[in-house]
């Protein structure tokens, strides 16, 4: 073993770099979707009917119960002729939206019982008293804890390599691979998921004090 | 439970005090609350005719504040039938004449005619004041954004808040909040307003200006008010009748001046002695 190699480093920044640009867009669609679903998912527990309540709970346990590696492995080999980012970044996404429904589902709990009943006292149908007064308190409340995580999202992203996924981990490892330079390969990648994910979590305790927490 | 479709049958211990009885607005037909082995309201009747101002005073636990979450319809009747204008609130016709428990979307039709002020104000804290009192008149009486807005200056004119319009709840004090939550609910041109408890949350001297504002709704609309209050000056004010409640019944009916200063019965004269 010798030291650590700066030319190596050099060489491999770009396909880091290059791999960057395909994490970041998995984590940006994958917290889309987890924020769009995760929010439905909240709702439809909410729902008079236990024909909605009951399934949704279950596909919810299910996913959390379940390691995402499995959830890609899985999805990969069943979906075969999907590409493998956009499976990912689904996958990503139906994940996190088993964990970002019940930050809502606290957020949804959290609005006072006297919300609710103004909305009634004023007749406001359930659709206005989601989308005017209960959605955007509860939101407000739990925009921190969401984006936390999207940060936990970012860094789970090295999973997509192994569906061949081609983000920052599976570039470095194929350097690593190609040049026998696996320390410095893997420690640009790491500097990297650290530049980029230790500021937006200080930007994330900013906004949870902003909106007072 | 009731089957008679007529909404104006009387019994003679129904209401005592209404002894014409063709004109009540709201008629509660022995109606039972319970919540699991608990009752709050036994067998209970009373009346209120239209454009009457009510006050219901009682201990803490006589079910005066259930009565007008029933009649908000904020919870079910566990028996019995309340009646507004003639119609059933918290039932639906069937056809064969009888009575059934309403399902949301009656509800949701009946309680146009009723509006309710709260005491924590319930506020929308995401929303500036102007859009607090216009959100119920554009999406649910499908009022056009403009004439909403204007209404609700006036109404806020009214209130006495005109330069608060783009403020939002939590900029305000108490006082304020809650009437601003008048002029909401006000906004919906309700037949019945329900107060309840409006001014216990405030500070002691929020409390004149809120009740003014009230005695004048009193004066000057037709509307018909229904006050749970622990404010005696209140009811001595605003309404011409007063109803004691202990226990879920109505124990004394009468206007003010009789209640407070010639009260017949003794929880009535326990009652006000431990809050006079």
């Amino acid at each position: 073993m010798n030291g650590f190699d700066w030319n190596a480093a050099g060489d491999v920044l770009p396909l880091v770099l290059r791999g960057f640009e395909v994490t970041l867009l998995a984590t940006v669609l994958g917290t889309l979707v987890a924020a769009v679903l995760g929010l439905a998912v909240a709702v439809a527990g909410r729902a008079p009917s236990r024909f909605v309540t009951v399934p949704v709970r279950a596909v919810m346990e299910f996913i959390r119960s379940t390691p995402l590696l499995v959830q890609l492995v899985g999805a990969a080999a069943f979906f075969t002729s999907v590409e493998p980012l956009t499976i990912g970044i689904v996958v990503l996404g139906i994940h996190y939206a088993a964990y970002t429904s019940e930050v809502y589902r606290a957020g949804i709990d959290g609005v006072p019982k006297g919300q609710w009943e103004a909305c009634r006292a004023l007749s406001l149908s359930p659709r206005r008293t989601w989308q005017a007064v209960v959605l955007p308190q509860a939101v407000r409340k739990v925009l921190p804890a969401l984006g936390n995580y999207a940060i936990s999202m970012f860094k789970e992203t090295p999973f997509l390599a192994v569906i061949t996924v081609q983000e920052m981990v599976f570039e470095a490892r194929r350097y690593g691979a190609d040049h026998f330079a696996y320390t410095e390969a893997f420690t640009l990648a790491g500097l990297v998921f650290l530049v980029a994910s230790y500021p937006t979590s200080l930007l994330m305790r900013k906004l949870e004090k902003r909106l007072g927490h | 439970m009731a089957t008679e479709p007529l909404p104006l049958q009387k019994t003679a211990a129904a209401a005592p005090e209404d002894a014409a009885g063709t004109d009540a607005l709201v008629r509660f037909d022995r109606v039972v609350k319970r919540y699991g082995d608990h009752v709050v309201l036994d067998e209970l009747d009373f009346s209120v005719r239209r454009g009457e101002h009510v006050t219901l005073i009682g201990p803490s636990g006589s079910g005066k504040t259930t009565i007008l979450r029933l009649l908000m319809t904020l919870e079910k009747v566990s028996g019995g039938v309340i009646w507004v204008d003639g119609a059933p609130l918290s039932h639906v016709r069937t056809p064969d004449g009888g009575l059934k428990p309403a399902g949301e979307k009656h509800l949701r039709e009946a309680r146009k005619k009723i509006g309710m002020v709260f005491q924590q104000f319930n506020l929308f804290p995401n929303m500036k004041v102007l859009q607090n009192i216009t959100e119920a008149p554009i999406s649910v009486l499908g009022m056009d954004r403009d004439e909403a807005e204007s209404r609700a200056r006036e109404l806020l004119d009214l209130v006495g808040l005109a330069g608060k319009i783009d403020a939002h709840p939590s900029q305000l004090s108490g006082g304020q909040q809650q009437r601003v939550a008048i002029a909401r609910a006000l906004a919906m041109r309700p037949e019945i307003l329900l107060l309840d408890e409006v001014t216990s949350a405030l500070d002691p001297e929020l409390v004149a200006g809120v009740l003014d504002l009230l005695s004048d709704i009193a004066r000057t609309t037709d509307i018909t008010m229904l006050c749970v209050t622990h404010e005696m000056n209140f009811a001595r004010d605003v309404s011409e009748k007063v109803l004691m409640f202990d226990a879920g019944r109505v124990v004394e009916a009468g206007p003010p001046e009789k209640i407070f200063t010639a009260p017949e019965h003794e929880r009535t004269r326990d009652f006000l002695d431990a809050v006079l």
